[in-house]
């Protein structure tokens, strides 16, 4: 276990280093002079400030010097110190909205922790539950029914159920807006009275005694949260359905059905806990995916996290920002597999010997 | 009793191996192709999910006849009737610079004028001709994208499993490097950083999602090679002598191969909703390029009013769905065909 554990560990340095590699290299597509632009607010009035601009940026360095400038900061000509760097926190200055980058991610961080975090069950439990019905229930009508979900969930493309739910629900019947609070309880929010304990809105809410904050958050992460659960769904069931057929052909099953045991204690004692291997990697992935930023959801529900944060960037082709929430991403999601993979051999002894 | 010699019409054999006839049509494609064929005429959703994609290759080619364009030299410009930000409903007539008059139209209708089938989006975007030259973009950026990605992934996963050592070791990590980042996420950042360079166009996209499509057919390829690999007849090639490279090229790659390539070409679908989203978000292409994500991202700004003006989603999203429907219907029936441990059962 141990060992297992220290293994990966060692891994973790080397995708962090090939990461910011991918993510630098993508930089140096662009022409040292347009990568100026990005350093500089105005519009420069002469060549010299430009010539000037590359030179303090040292953008025409080598690149090995240019990695490690953009890594650990770059020297100060004058006073000789270093400034900024990736490794101390800072991923640069973002052009679009006026602030550091990492200022940027340290708001809207914490409204995609808070949606993870609920949607966390409706993401992961309607699938299992159906998967293993289906395969409980091996080409009956809950199966058919499963893979027709699956077919048709696959093909709607998450923007475009998004949207459809929001004709519905908002456009039509005014249920669940989009946005992250009703203007009303946003000054509430803002307002001195109201801590931030824990930056995450509902939690905090609680925290703050308002019940009516919470409702009004909570109303508006329910069409987000339904968008997630449904594209997941199809995946859990397909991936449960397989695994759960392949556990009940298993010859102890066999023999659990051989001694007499209840079908009911077969399939749920012996075989749905062997079958929830591969879903539990599954499921990590699944979340560690929606912590990352869930880009288009978060888009289309006008939902303040680092997703949306992330597309308005791109789109607007602000590309020192959209690297910094690469570098982010990138850190969490190294972090978070790699939580995943040593959960996943505590609960499964045959990864650690393998 | 008597005992049997086996006779010169090898009756025997006949008996106790199981003959099936095999038609000229089987003949003529092959048994894979024809198993193929046979698993998309299998079941009602497989012939459902062909017919839709030949009603979607005949809208593709049909296109300039369904929609004639306003200039032919830019015919994926969809066509504005002004420039009024509210959307226009269904059937209105055009006001500005109408296109031709495509000639079927007063033989079905009996009008003479053109109108806006499906409406007009924000700007006055035709939605229709959206959605016909839009085809034509969905077949074109599916197949280039996937086609360019499994022959990379081909290429890169079959040397990774040949020369294994060091260069698989290189190549592996490299994917797993690449496999970090989702994968929206990186054809996204990709994307935004080709655009200043190349310029706005299908390009920056198109090679967003090559660049880190490969990765999962390098990986499938190279697992399928290391087990063909194992396989007895590989040894027995081996044994007499038969030179590696020939032994990839002739033997394993070939029994590796096929069912990716055609489970790949039903990637279609994915590769069509994965840049959808992207011009959606407002990657890509032009504003007014006919596309569909880019006709459905017009609704954004409508999101309060979609009760009144519904058919600038309800068009698009059923054509879109449909479109990426069609392969996954036909690629849920070819994977059951393809799947080797099903294989001979059907």
């Amino acid at each position: 276990m141990t060992t297992y554990i220290i293994r990966r560990l060692l891994l973790v340095p080397l995708l962090l280093f090939g990461v910011s590699v991918l993510i630098f290299g993508m930089l140096q597509f662009l022409e040292p002079i347009e990568r100026a632009a990005l350093y500089t607010r105005d519009v420069p009035k002469n060549d010299n400030m430009i010539t000037g601009v590359i030179k303090k940026y040292c953008l025409d360095c080598p690149m090995y010097q240019q990695y490690w400038n953009w890594m650990a900061g770059r020297k100060d000509p004058i006073s000789g110190e270093r400034r900024g760097g990736i490794i101390f926190g800072d991923f640069g200055w973002s052009k679009t909205t006026s602030q550091p980058v990492i200022q940027l991610i340290q708001r809207r961080f914490p409204n995609t922790l808070d949606l993870t975090l609920w949607a966390v069950i409706p993401v992961i439990i309607p699938g299992i539950w159906l998967g293993v019905q289906a395969a409980v229930h091996h080409n009956g009508w809950i199966d058919q029914a499963a893979r027709i979900f699956s077919i048709v969930g696959t093909s709607v493309p998450i923007f475009v159920f998004g949207l459809v739910a929001l004709m519905f629900f908002y456009a039509n019947l005014q249920w669940f807006p989009p946005g992250r609070l009703s203007d009303v309880y946003t000054q509430v929010v803002t307002s001195s009275q109201f801590h931030h304990y824990t930056s995450l809105l509902t939690i905090d809410a609680l925290l703050n005694g308002r019940f009516d904050v919470f409702l009004d958050a909570l109303r508006h992460m329910v069409l987000p949260i339904l968008t997630l659960s449904y594209i997941s769904w199809a995946t859990f069931v397909r991936v449960t359905r397989g695994s759960m057929l392949e556990t009940l052909r298993q010859e102890y099953v066999v023999t659990a059905r051989a001694k007499g045991l209840p079908e009911r204690e077969v399939v749920y004692g012996h075989a749905r806990p062997n079958a929830m291997l591969p879903v539990v990697t599954l499921a990590g992935f699944q979340v560690v995916g929606l912590l990352a930023g869930v880009i288009i959801t978060e888009t289309v529900f006008d939902y303040p996290g680092i997703g949306s944060a992330a597309a308005q960037a791109s789109a607007q082709l602000d590309v020192i920002t959209v690297l910094g929430f690469a570098m982010f991403n990138g850190l969490i999601l190294i972090v978070a597999n790699l939580v995943v993979d040593v959960l996943y051999a505590v609960v499964d002894p045959r990864v650690r010997l393998s | 009793m008597t005992v049997q010699t086996p006779s010169a019409d090898n009756e025997l054999l006949g008996q106790a191996v199981a003959t099936r006839k095999i038609g000229r049509l089987e003949r003529f494609l092959g048994p894979d192709n024809y198993r193929v064929m046979q698993g998309l005429l299998k079941t009602p959703a497989s012939i459902a999910g062909t017919i839709l994609i030949s009603f979607f290759v005949l809208i593709a080619i049909a296109a300039p006849v369904l929609a004639p364009p306003l200039n032919p030299n830019d015919p994926y410009k969809i066509p504005r009737d002004g420039f009024k930000a509210q959307p226009r409903e269904m059937g209105s007539e055009w006001r500005v610079r109408p296109p031709e008059v495509p000639f079927w139209w007063k033989a079905v209708t009996g009008k003479d004028e053109w109108v806006h089938i499906f409406g007009t989006a924000q700007g006055q975007f035709d939605i229709y001709y959206g959605i016909i030259w839009g085809t034509r973009t969905a077949f074109k950026t599916g197949l280039i994208v996937v086609i360019t990605t499994v022959l990379l992934g081909i290429i890169i996963g079959s040397v990774s499993a040949y020369y294994g050592g060091w260069v698989d070791m290189v190549l592996m990590r490299i994917v797993d490097i690449l496999f970090v980042l989702p994968s929206l996420m990186a054809t996204l950042i990709l994307a935004a950083v080709l655009t200043p360079v190349i310029g706005r166009s299908l390009a920056p996209a198109m090679i967003a999602l090559i660049a880190f499509g490969w990765l999962g057919y390098a990986r499938i390829i190279r697992g399928d090679i290391l087990s063909v690999k194992e396989r007895d007849y590989v040894m027995a090639s081996r044994v007499i002598g038969v030179k590696d490279s020939r032994i990839l090229f002739r033997h394993i790659l070939p029994n590796a191969i096929f069912p990716t390539l055609v489970l790949a070409s039903l990637d279609i679908g994915t590769v069509t909703i994965s840049f959808a989203a992207l011009s959606f978000l407002g990657i890509g292409t032009e504003v007014g390029y006919a596309d569909w994500g880019q006709v459905l991202a017009f609704a954004r700004n409508w999101i309060t009013s979609l009760n009144t003006y519904w058919y600038i989603i309800v068009w698009p999203a059923v054509t879109l769905v449909l479109f990426v429907m069609s392969w996954n219907l036909v690629g849920d029936a070819l994977r059951d065909v393809l799947d080797p441990r099903l294989r001979g059962k059907i």
